[in-house]
């Protein structure tokens, strides 16, 4: 009982835990690059409910002040994690973009097959250097 | 009531994120992503996070899967079965999740409002927001007052990442564009007509962000959500002729400098960079004014960075 119940009054803290160790599951074990991104995009999201759920206050409401409300959330995580999500689409279109191009030189974007291609053939020059 | 709520959505985004892991079609992980995304941005609002929601709900379920469908166009849709066992990353990932619930033991409960985290700036920010500002939404002045450098750098890292994807994906141009969904009419005659109102709302997001949920980075994000479903149906070479991708470029830098430029006023009268009561003769106006001109920076930053990845992925198209 005593379990069931600490795990009610943690259960963010259980879901993020759990989103967080998928993420961080598909980053270690799948091969497949836009897998990869998906999970680490995963990973983050977790971290955004991580900062969100200790700033909700039961009965409070959201932080835009009105004379009718006295109780609100804590803002500032809120502002921490508006910004991080719009960086966090940023930096993952920039991870796409190299797995674009990586998927040009070596034809796929599997990890075990780049690997592969890269021991069979360890002098040759893989960029297939149409921008030059 | 609200812990409950809570709590459902929280089951559903696990049920999604196992199916996520399981799934070994890409193209049916964006789309699960895509839900996840909007389960997300619905837990958010549970936990009074609307302007976070709001973003969520933008970016996670909108520009990602865009950017990711994207991708899959060019490098195909399978994911291969992986050779080796995957044991290890089994035991690595449950090992690291007993760790972080045995560490969670000492955190503070969900919802109270007398645990650390919530007793310290933050009620500073909630009582001086009206005094020192006049503006209502504590999230707006938090991001472009209070804490405006954070801002700053978090604009900078934006506009470095779409430098980055442009230099990447640049000069592969295609002529011929998609024109599988052109010829549907449905289509075509939605589009039109709800194009306008995803303009407005966006700009009435960012301009309303002072009183209501909104900002330069959701509104940064919608307009440019507008053009992407434009060109979506119409083919990005309709859409480069009412946005050029030069223009784009051109904009992503010019938000950022907006920005720094209206921190840099401050010296000319010999005060403090950021500190925006050099805009204006009467402090709230100053601050007002200061959150006005920093949010419009973000919101030209995000959009023409968020059209410009758009741009580069399908330029790159095969």
């Amino acid at each position: 009982m005593d379990i069931l119940e600490r795990i009610a009054l943690h259960y963010n803290y259980v879901i993020m835990i759990f989103l967080m160790i998928s993420g961080l599951y598909i980053v270690i074990a799948k091969g497949n690059m836009v897998k990869k991104l998906v999970g680490l995009s995963l990973f983050q999201t977790s971290v955004y409910l991580l900062y969100i759920s200790p700033a909700k206050i039961i009965g409070g409401t959201a932080p835009i002040l009105d004379e009718k409300y006295k109780i609100y959330s804590n803002p500032l995580p809120h502002v921490l994690m508006l910004t991080a999500i719009v960086v966090g689409v940023a930096t993952i279109a920039l991870g796409l973009a190299l797995v674009a191009r990586i998927h040009e030189a070596y034809g796929t974007i599997e990890e075990d097959a780049i690997l592969e291609n890269d021991t069979k053939n360890p002098d040759q020059d893989n960029v297939s250097g149409e921008d030059q | 009531m609200e812990a409950y709520i809570n709590m459902v959505l929280l089951t559903l985004l696990a049920i999604v994120t196992l199916t996520i892991v399981r799934q070994r079609n890409l193209f049916s992980v964006v789309v699960l992503f895509g839900v996840y995304s909007f389960l997300m941005a619905s837990v958010m609002i549970v936990l009074d996070a609307v302007d976070v929601a709001l973003t969520e709900a933008a970016v996670g379920a909108g520009i990602s899967t865009v950017v990711l469908i994207g991708t899959l166009h060019i490098t195909g849709s399978e994911e291969m079965r992986p050779s080796r066992l995957a044991l290890l990353p089994i035991v690595t990932a449950a090992a690291t999740g007993a760790i972080l619930i045995w560490g969670t033991y000492d955190l503070p409960e969900f919802g109270k409002a007398d645990v650390p985290i919530n007793t310290h700036v933050a009620p500073f920010y909630l009582e001086q927001s009206i005094p020192l500002m006049g503006v209502p939404n504590v999230v707006t002045t938090i991001l472009a007052n209070f804490r405006s450098f954070d801002t700053l750098g978090e604009t900078t890292v934006i506009f470095t990442a779409g430098l980055g994807i442009m230099l990447l994906l640049r000069h592969k141009s295609r002529k011929e564009a998609s024109k599988i969904l052109k010829k549907d009419v449905v289509f075509r005659v939605i589009i039109k007509l709800i194009i306008p109102f995803i303009m407005l709302f966006a700009f009435y997001v960012h301009f309303h962000g002072d009183y209501s949920p909104g900002g330069g980075f959701q509104a940064g994000v919608m307009l440019a959500g507008a053009v992407i479903l434009y060109s979506i149906i119409f083919g990005a070479h309709e859409a480069q002729r009412v946005v050029p991708q030069s223009v784009a470029a051109f904009m992503i830098p010019l938000g950022v400098l907006i920005y720094a430029a209206t921190g840099a006023i401050s010296f000319i009268y010999g005060q403090n960079y950021m500190d925006y009561t050099a805009l204006a003769s009467y402090p709230k106006d100053a601050h007002h004014l200061g959150i006005i001109l920093i949010e419009l920076g973000v919101l030209i930053t995000v959009a023409s960075t968020m059209l410009s990845i758009f741009y580069a992925f399908v330029e790159r198209r095969h």
